[in-house]
């Protein structure tokens, strides 16, 4: 039996096959991940403690108000706390720039032999990495939020961690379709690493990975609110806060999925074109 | 980024030198002085070559790097929408963070045009055995690991450096005194030097370690200490956290001092730190180079 007809008549087995075999390939590096992701929580220290400095100089001044941009100290410990949740789901290190590089250096071909979809291919070897992730990191993670449980007001309600959970899911989703396309692009520009630098610039500062978004002021909130970003990282934080919450939640997840269908679509579409154009270097 | 690195390896080091040590490989060859300052301005130059040669790139970079300050320097604005100044009664109102952001920015930006090309380098060429062509030259192999290359495209953050300082020290109340102005570069480079200390320090520590890609985020976190005013770490946490990247791994020291210097030059309680200084980025160099040198005679080729 060739591996086509393999695939056709047990395409699960197959997808099942991958996923093992990324998993497996992952697990080598645990113990690697659960350091890295012990130290990922340092940076956060520094933060804390610039906004500790910045919410004292706040309520001693003559207005005596004790929220900046309608966040209390707590809560902006808490969601710092709560973007390095989003960011596990949503980040890709390294996706993009791998697709780049197998298309530069003539890799890619053997998606277009192989009966093996390339964006299929990856989204598994995705999920597998993420799936080790959270395993690995649940205990860095479990005892950092243990250490922080002032910070948060107490466990929302079951329908917000339900929306909260499934803006995560999206957010993974996005993340991954977002970078793929990007990825795509190398079949246009061989050299793509200063898009990504764009991206990851723009990523880092307008995700609400760095701050808050509710704290920019007039244009700057508007074109943020716009651009599908906010969903990696913002999003989920501020819906576990109880910062987005009725019919502005419901929008804001329905907004979610659809960016998610966009790139879903557009990383296809760009795959297409892109192997349509491609021509094969190297042996 | 690939290719370029790719494109920088065939510059074997050995090509940087003749100027210097052009005597040739004879035994005599190790007892020779070279000329240090003119093996570094022959690395400055080749560096720069290299850099004209590939001039998209150049500037590719330039700008991103500077796009990024940018940013950076948008944050900042941004929390002085919310607050008149970090912390109550530290000093550090607006003008006095954009100096300190100033300092951030030229001590990164050296560290990174001289240092952390070189540092990266160094733990790959023990991992890879490529060392054994360094220790070989007549010349100091930490001198030669250390400045082979330099990025120039980081040194155009100094220019952003120096326009953010000018432009926050003219809206401060006193202009600084000529005292001040000949002080700060000397502790921007006692700055540089600690922070050189540390990097060198963990890149040696491939030797022992073989691979060290989480040494180099360390590097990165540790640094991140060094960024904020050293007023804002107190209490239970805060308050060991300071003394520790204060006495132990100065870190603290890198910024805090010189910009302390540059803003606050009234704060009396500043000059014991000042003075201690001086004394972190020389005790720094001198363990960095101990280091270093255990690192060099535990060092076993590798591959073949």
């Amino acid at each position: 039996m060739t591996n086509s007809t393999l695939v056709r008549r047990f395409p699960l087995t197959a997808w099942w096959t991958i996923l093992r075999i990324s998993l497996e390939e992952r697990l080598v590096y645990r113990g690697d991940f659960a350091l890295g992701t012990l130290m990922r929580f340092l940076p956060l220290v520094t933060q804390v403690f610039l906004w500790g400095a910045i919410f004292e100089a706040v309520s001693g001044s003559a207005g005596g108000q004790d929220t900046v941009a309608g966040y209390t100290y707590e809560e902006m410990v808490a969601y710092y706390l709560l973007t390095q949740i989003s960011r596990a789901f949503s980040s890709m290190p390294g996706l993009a720039s791998t697709i780049a590089l197998q298309i530069r250096n003539g890799e890619i071909k053997k998606y277009l032999i192989q009966p093996v979809d390339l964006i299929g291919f990856l989204l598994l070897g995705r999920m597998a990495h993420k799936l080790v992730y959270y395993v690995v990191a649940a205990g860095p993670f479990a005892l950092v939020f243990f250490l922080c449980r002032g910070f948060f007001p107490g466990w929302p309600e079951p329908t917000v961690l339900l929306a909260f959970l499934a803006s995560l899911v999206m957010s993974f989703l996005l993340g991954f379709f977002l970078e793929a396309t990007l990825g795509m692009v190398g079949f246009w520009f061989l050299e793509v690493s200063s898009l990504l630098f764009v991206y990851m610039l723009f990523n880092f500062f307008f995700s609400g990975h760095m701050f808050p978004i509710d704290m920019l002021p007039g244009f700057w909130a508007t074109l943020v609110r716009a651009v599908p970003l906010q969903y990696l990282a913002y999003f989920p934080a501020a819906v576990f806060l109880g910062k987005i919450q009725g019919a502005q939640l419901a929008w804001g997840l329905l907004i979610e999925f659809g960016w998610v269908l966009v790139f879903a679509v557009l990383s296809r579409v760009t795959f297409h074109l892109g192997v349509k154009r491609y021509s094969a270097f190297g042996g | 980024m690939t290719d370029q690195r790719q494109a920088r390896q065939p510059d074997d080091p050995g090509r940087f030198s003749p100027s210097a040590a052009g005597q040739g490989t004879s035994p005599a060859a190790a007892r020779v002085h070279p000329s240090y300052l003119g093996v570094f301005l022959t690395f400055a130059r080749n560096s720069l070559v290299r850099d004209m040669t590939f001039r998209a790139n150049f500037i590719i970079e330039s700008v991103s790097s500077l796009s990024w300050m940018a940013m950076n320097l948008g944050y900042y604005v941004l929390i002085f929408q919310f607050t008149t100044s970090i912390g109550r009664n530290t000093g550090w109102g607006k003008y006095e963070f954009f100096v300190f952001l100033a300092t951030t920015l030229f001590i990164n930006s050296i560290v990174q045009a001289f240092f952390m090309p070189n540092c990266e380098e160094f733990s790959e060429l023990i991992r890879t055995g490529g060392l054994d062509f360094a220790l070989l030259k007549p010349i100091d192999t930490q001198f030669l690991v250390s400045l082979q290359k330099i990025d120039w495209s980081s040194l155009s953050n100094l220019l952003f450096a120096a326009g953010l300082l000018t432009y926050s020290l003219a809206h401060l109340p006193a202009w600084p005194t000529p005292v001040q102005f000949v002080l700060y570069p000397l502790y921007l480079a006692c700055g540089v030097a600690i922070l050189y200390s540390l990097m060198i320090t963990l890149a040696a520590t491939s030797v022992w370690l073989g691979r060290n890609q989480t040494l180099y985020d360390f590097w990165f976190y540790i640094t991140n200490f060094s960024r904020y005013p050293m007023e804002i770490y107190r209490g239970t946490v805060g308050g060991p956290l300071r003394w520790f990247f204060t006495f132990i791994i100065p870190v603290l020291i890198v910024i805090n001092v010189p910009a302390q210097l540059m803003a606050k030059p009234l704060a009396a309680q500043s000059w014991p730190l000042a003075l201690f200084g001086l004394l972190a980025a020389a005790g720094s160099l001198w363990v960095s180079r101990q280091i270093f040198r255990r690192a060099m005679i535990s060092y076993r080729s590798a591959s073949s």
